[in-house]
């Protein structure tokens, strides 16, 4: 049996602003990943504030400037069923359809999904680690097979989302209001790096939600895909992937964003790379420098230097798939 | 009263099967129809009353059919309250993580894990478990499925099992077999028997396309 905590279902989101102000309360949205965080004792929770049924919140509609506007309680299966997200952003679609099981598919947000805590052993398990405030990351030294290979520092979780990278990759923003007011942050800047900050994953302040998720228009002839490696084929978090946005011009790379999961704190974005192949012909040369200069930089741990290899070989496969 | 049972009751469940009676008779301790809603009553923008920690909440459940109004801690999961407040305990408890899918029911349609589900959140919802498929004492067609293929071992994870598969063929009625492995991925059986469980799917499937 879980603590006790006290639970309030907001009727509107003034409602849920209102009831998030102060300390100890805790957004539920599809609790898929809250509950588990309070049965673990990872987290604590005075007050459960739900926004599950606020509706407005939910759901897909075009967006002003021809991109569209995902609801933060829009579920993960309801973004991976949606066809306008397939035909035009399949990276994000490619993305939720490989998130957990179907099960939990039907009842996570996608709000919740870029919010979920990390699955660090440590972290879940019973150990004061830094991420709970503690002075150690257990990984450091420890079973650190699913660890950071980038990234790390004062912690080595890796980002348990495979929809942050496929939204960094797409160039999103996210529309986050408090009791302060609203704000938008571009899906980059969403996520911390354990130096800045080791005990959050985020930038949302306490009480803080998100409420939209806003995709740019598609520039015409953009590509996307997300491509995931897991230990087995039923659900699993990735031990990496990639989300990748290629847009051609003639034979050339207009434009590109290449963003990895499983691999760092954060969704993580690979930059030179994107330099290296813009304006270039890709070819099977360009390719493979593509894949050495991705993993220029990894600092793998004892168990984990696997990912190295695998990260080249996702980049290398990804960019000759979607060309 | 324990119950109100002024909702139809759903078609799959004509009259009182011997489930819902014992359903019925095991929770009158704790079915409150008269107190008041505390969350659901907020009209919206209007400030929504807080059930503080260890007070109790009126929820009503519709379980295969049969409208249950009773009080429950928010930190209840429907799993806790449909076995051990309901009685229904063909909803059975795996890993509490949402892991293994022993715990698997559907709610408004759509399969779900009730372990990761508070009580407070199905308020008003429509959930359908393992014992919601039987038509008075017959198997429904997945259940019958699953017998007539070996669809387990143990059978500690076949509940959990049927209820992914009704979830799947009611929305894709002639899965293949990878979409049938996809769709019953959120489901573990320790006892390894997904050859079995996988035809059994395509036969509920068949059985069902005939009608059945
Ligand atoms: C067994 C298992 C396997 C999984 N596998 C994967 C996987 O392969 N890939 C993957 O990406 N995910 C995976 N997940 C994570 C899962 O997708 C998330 O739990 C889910 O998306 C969270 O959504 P939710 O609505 O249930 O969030 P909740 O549990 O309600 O919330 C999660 C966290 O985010 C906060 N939160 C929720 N919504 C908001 C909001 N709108 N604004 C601010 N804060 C908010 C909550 O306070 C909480 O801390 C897995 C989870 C489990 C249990
Ligand atoms: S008991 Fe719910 S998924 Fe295991
Ligand atoms: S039949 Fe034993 S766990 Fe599946």
């Amino acid at each position: 049996m879980l603590q006790t905590f006290a639970y309030v279902r907001a009727g509107s989101l003034n409602d849920a602003v209102k009831q998030l102000d102060g300390p100890g309360a805790r957004v539920h949205a599809g609790g898929t990943d809250l509950l588990g965080c309070l049965r673990d004792d990872v987290m604590s929770a005075e007050k459960v504030v739900s926004i599950s049924r606020l509706d407005d919140l939910r759901g897909i509609t075009p967006a002003a400037d021809g991109g569209l506007r995902i609801g933060a309680l829009t579920t993960i299966a309801d973004l991976a069923a949606h066809p306008g997200i397939a035909e035009k952003y399949a990276a994000l679609a490619q993305a939720a359809a490989v998130v957990a099981s179907p099960q939990l598919r039907n009842q996570g947000t996608i709000g919740g999904n870029l919010c979920q805590r990390p699955r660090c052993w440590y972290f879940r398990g019973d150990y004061h680690c830094t991420r709970k405030g503690g002075d150690m990351c257990y990984a450091i030294g420890g079973e650190n097979q699913y660890h950071a290979i980038f990234g790390g520092g004062a912690c080595w979780i890796v980002h348990p989302s495979d929809t942050a990278p496929a939204l960094v990759a797409l160039d999103a923003k996210l529309r986050l209001i408090s009791a302060k007011g609203a704000r938008m942050v571009p899906a980059e800047k969403f996520f911390v790096l354990p130096d800045e900050n080791a005990q959050k994953e985020n930038v949302l302040a306490p009480g803080e939600l998100v409420t939209e998720i806003l995709l740019p228009p598609m520039p015409a002839g953009m590509k996307s895909a997300y491509r995931k490696v897991r230990a087995r084929g039923s659900w699993d978090f990735a031990m990496a992937g990639m989300a990748l946005t290629l847009t051609m011009k003639a034979d050339k790379v207009a434009d590109a964003r290449i963003v990895l999961s499983g691999v760092a704190p954060i969704p993580w974005r690979l930059q030179a790379v994107e330099k290296l192949i813009i304006g270039q012909k890709l070819d099977a040369k360009l390719m493979t420098k593509a894949a050495d200069l991705a993993v220029v930089g990894a600092k793998p741990l004892e168990q984990n230097a696997y990912k190295v290899a695998m990260v080249r070989g996702i980049v290398a496969e990804g960019l000759e798939k979607l060309l | 009263m324990d119950h109100d049972n002024t909702d139809k009751p759903a078609p799959a469940t004509p009259g009182v099967s011997r489930r819902g009676f014992i359903t019925s008779v095991g929770t009158g301790a704790i079915g409150v129809a008269a107190a008041a809603s505390l969350v659901s009553a907020a009209p919206p923008e209007t400030q929504a009353d807080v059930v503080a920690a260890g007070g109790m909440s009126s929820v009503s459940l519709v379980v295969n059919g049969r409208r249950h109004t009773m009080l429950v801690e928010p930190r209840w999961s429907l799993l806790y309250v449909l076995r051990d407040r309901l009685g229904l305990t063909g909803t059975k408890i795996g890993c509490e993580r949402g892991e293994c899918g022993a715990c698997t029911v559907l709610i408004d349609g759509k399969a779900r894990y009730a372990c990761m589900t508070l009580a407070v959140e199905a308020d008003g919802r429509d959930i359908t478990t393992i014992e919601g498929l039987m038509t008075g004492e017959e198997l429904g067609t997945t259940q019958q499925a699953f017998a007539d293929e070996d669809a387990f071992q143990c059978g500690y994870c076949t509940p959990g099992q049927v209820m992914a598969a009704e979830s799947l063929l009611r929305v894709n009625p002639s899965p293949t077999l990878d979409e049938i492995r996809q769709g019953m991925a959120g489901n573990l059986c320790r006892c390894g028997a997904y050859a079995h469980i996988f035809k059994a799917v395509a036969k509920a499937a068949d059985l069902k396309r005939q009608g059945r």
